[in-house]
């Protein structure tokens, strides 16, 4: 067997070898806090001279997701990556690529907010990645990866499940993910997809018509509003495809439990730390780590909190995942929320204390 | 084995690089890694700092609220992060610009006047190499012969003639600490 090769990169630096590795055509992308080390990554490995991957510094990032827009509706693995303020400019393409059909990677790496917020990270663009995000009725899959080798595996899931949906989704990391090195393995290696591969594969892409059959079209508008219904029917069930077979998660120690952190990407990393302090304290805690952001892993955490005594929600922000994890469990188990905003991260002692005086103290 | 480490001073010390080749030698070591970097704006004079973590076992939280070692190089950093060496723990400090010293009873004090030998040295530089030589004195986290390995496979081919000088710094900063009682 081929001997894997571990190496020690940042997050950032993972995406970068990851995109080029697992066959991308394309990047488009413009610089940005916490971030910028997957172009400038790509532009160290040049993967131009090999791959024959694109990889282009857009004037923004409204034109880095419309470039997604196209090379995707050719067919295309294309891929983008920014940060918080970054992805709330490109919500607009976003919401063309799913009303058009159009497959395609988004990477946030995220930033505290609102606005240009700060530097530092932060997981306040949670109800952003899953509501959609921009107009209309839609949905991104969304991936929260919670370790340097994660960022680089889930390039590659990425664009599966983005052309096997013909949807974008979303790689939601943050600052503590793309900043930290660890080791990592890097994905195998796939050759960039032929011309007649993509014509096979995608049947729908935008590449020149034969006389065969009638042009593909690619767009979001429809004025007729039965043909509009019918189009968002269509896009509603593929949504509930995702909803029953994609959910993913990662449960840890809830069996003996008698409290379940819920946390996901850093917060997660953070609690797994807590969760020692805590069992050294007798405090028997367990932690549930939703992988796919949407679809959420809500019959996994029916079935991992039931007979608990309660749930803390802990995230990098003001309380967001928490509507999810109501949502799904409903006012079964006392739930609180823990976060720290604007770019602190907390560290595992406070989800501790917080677990404290939240849940265990209110008894 | 598993040492939660902070390395602090100010930007433009080496206090990353540091811990990357202390990172790099876990990893050649077989251990598991994280190397996680406090990012800012800050540049050449600002506060830098890294927190390393290398254990035999799976790695948690990469954000920490205390540490097996602190090494502190500069009196920001000195107040910022004395109150979290874990007792029992270990503190490694120059005493250049160093104005208050700790005063902790509960934990090893070591101190180690880098900055003055590297001036002797002539070369700035070596400054980060000869900490670290100090605390590979005072705690075997990864072996010199690691290290020495780290140092070919993390540095660009063209600075390979540097690593004598580097390994001869390290050497210095293992005869230089000393222990404050």
């Amino acid at each position: 067997m081929e001997k894997k090769e571990v190496t020690l990169m940042k997050g950032n630096e993972a995406v970068a070898h990851a995109m080029i590795r697992c066959g991308a055509d394309a990047f488009f992308g413009y610089p940005i806090t916490p971030q910028s080390e997957i172009i400038e990554t790509l532009a160290l490995l040049k993967p131009w001279e090999t791959t024959g991957m694109v990889v282009l510094q857009a004037e923004s990032e409204v034109a880095s997701i419309n470039m997604v827009y196209g090379g995707g509706g050719a067919g295309k693995r294309v891929i983008t990556t920014s940060s918080s303020p970054g992805v709330a400019l490109m919500q607009e393409g976003i919401s063309y690529m799913a009303g058009a059909e159009i497959p395609g990677v988004i990477v946030n790496v995220q930033r505290g907010g609102p606005g240009l917020g700060t530097i530092q990270p932060s997981q306040s663009d949670y109800m952003q990645a899953t509501r959609g995000g921009g107009n209309g009725d839609y949905n991104v899959i969304v991936l929260a990866p919670a370790s340097v080798q994660e960022m680089a595996d889930f390039v590659d899931l990425s664009f599966e499940l983005a052309f096997k949906y013909r949807n974008p989704v979303m790689i939601l990391s943050d600052g503590v993910i793309g900043q930290m090195m660890e080791k990592v393995v890097l994905p195998p290696i796939k050759p960039r997809r032929t011309e007649e591969q993509i014509a096979k594969e995608c049947p729908w892409a935008t590449i020149g018509r034969p006389s065969s059959r009638e042009p593909n079209i690619m767009t979001s508008l429809e004025l007729k509003p039965e043909v509009m219904e019918e189009i968002n029917i269509h896009l509603q069930e593929k949504y509930q495809l995702a909803k029953d077979t994609e959910t993913r998660c990662e449960i840890t120690d809830c069996d003996d439990a008698d409290y379940v952190i819920v946390a996901f990407g850093s917060a997660a990393r953070i609690t797994e730390k807590s969760m020692e302090i805590a069992r050294k304290r007798g405090i028997k805690v367990g932690l549930f780590r939703p992988i796919t952001l949407w679809p959420f892993p809500e019959k996994e955490l029916r079935k991992t909190v039931a007979g608990k005594k309660g749930i803390l929600v802990a995230e990098i922000n003001a309380g967001q995942m928490i509507e999810d994890v109501k949502l799904a469990i409903g006012n079964s188990l006392p739930t609180a929320h823990f976060g720290r905003l604007g770019g602190i991260v907390p560290d595992p002692e406070e989800i501790v204390n917080a677990l404290k005086t939240k849940l265990i103290d209110n008894e | 084995m598993k040492k939660e480490i902070i390395i602090s001073g100010f930007g433009g010390q080496g206090v990353l690089s540091m811990g990357k080749i202390l990172a790099y030698s876990g990893l050649l070591e077989d251990k598991e890694v994280t190397w996680m970097p406090a990012y800012g704006p800050e540049q050449r004079g600002g506060t830098a700092n890294v927190t390393v973590i290398i254990s035999d076992e799976r790695i948690s939280s990469p954000i920490l609220s205390k540490f097996d070692i602190a090494i502190v190089l500069n009196q920001p950093s000195m107040d910022k992060f004395l109150s979290k060496v874990k007792p029992g723990g270990i503190l490694i400090y120059d005493g250049f610009g160093i104005i208050n010293p700790p005063a902790r009873k509960d934990i090893t004090v070591y101190r180690i006047d880098a900055m003055d030998k590297a001036a002797e040295m002539k070369n700035a530089k070596v400054f980060n190499m000869i900490v670290l030589g100090g605390l590979l004195k005072v705690c075997k986290i990864v072996s010199t012969d690691g290290l020495n390995k780290a140092l070919y496979k993390t540095l660009p081919e063209r600075h390979h003639k540097l690593i004598p000088l580097n390994m001869q710094a390290v050497e210095e900063g293992m005869n230089l600490i000393e222990e404050v009682k």
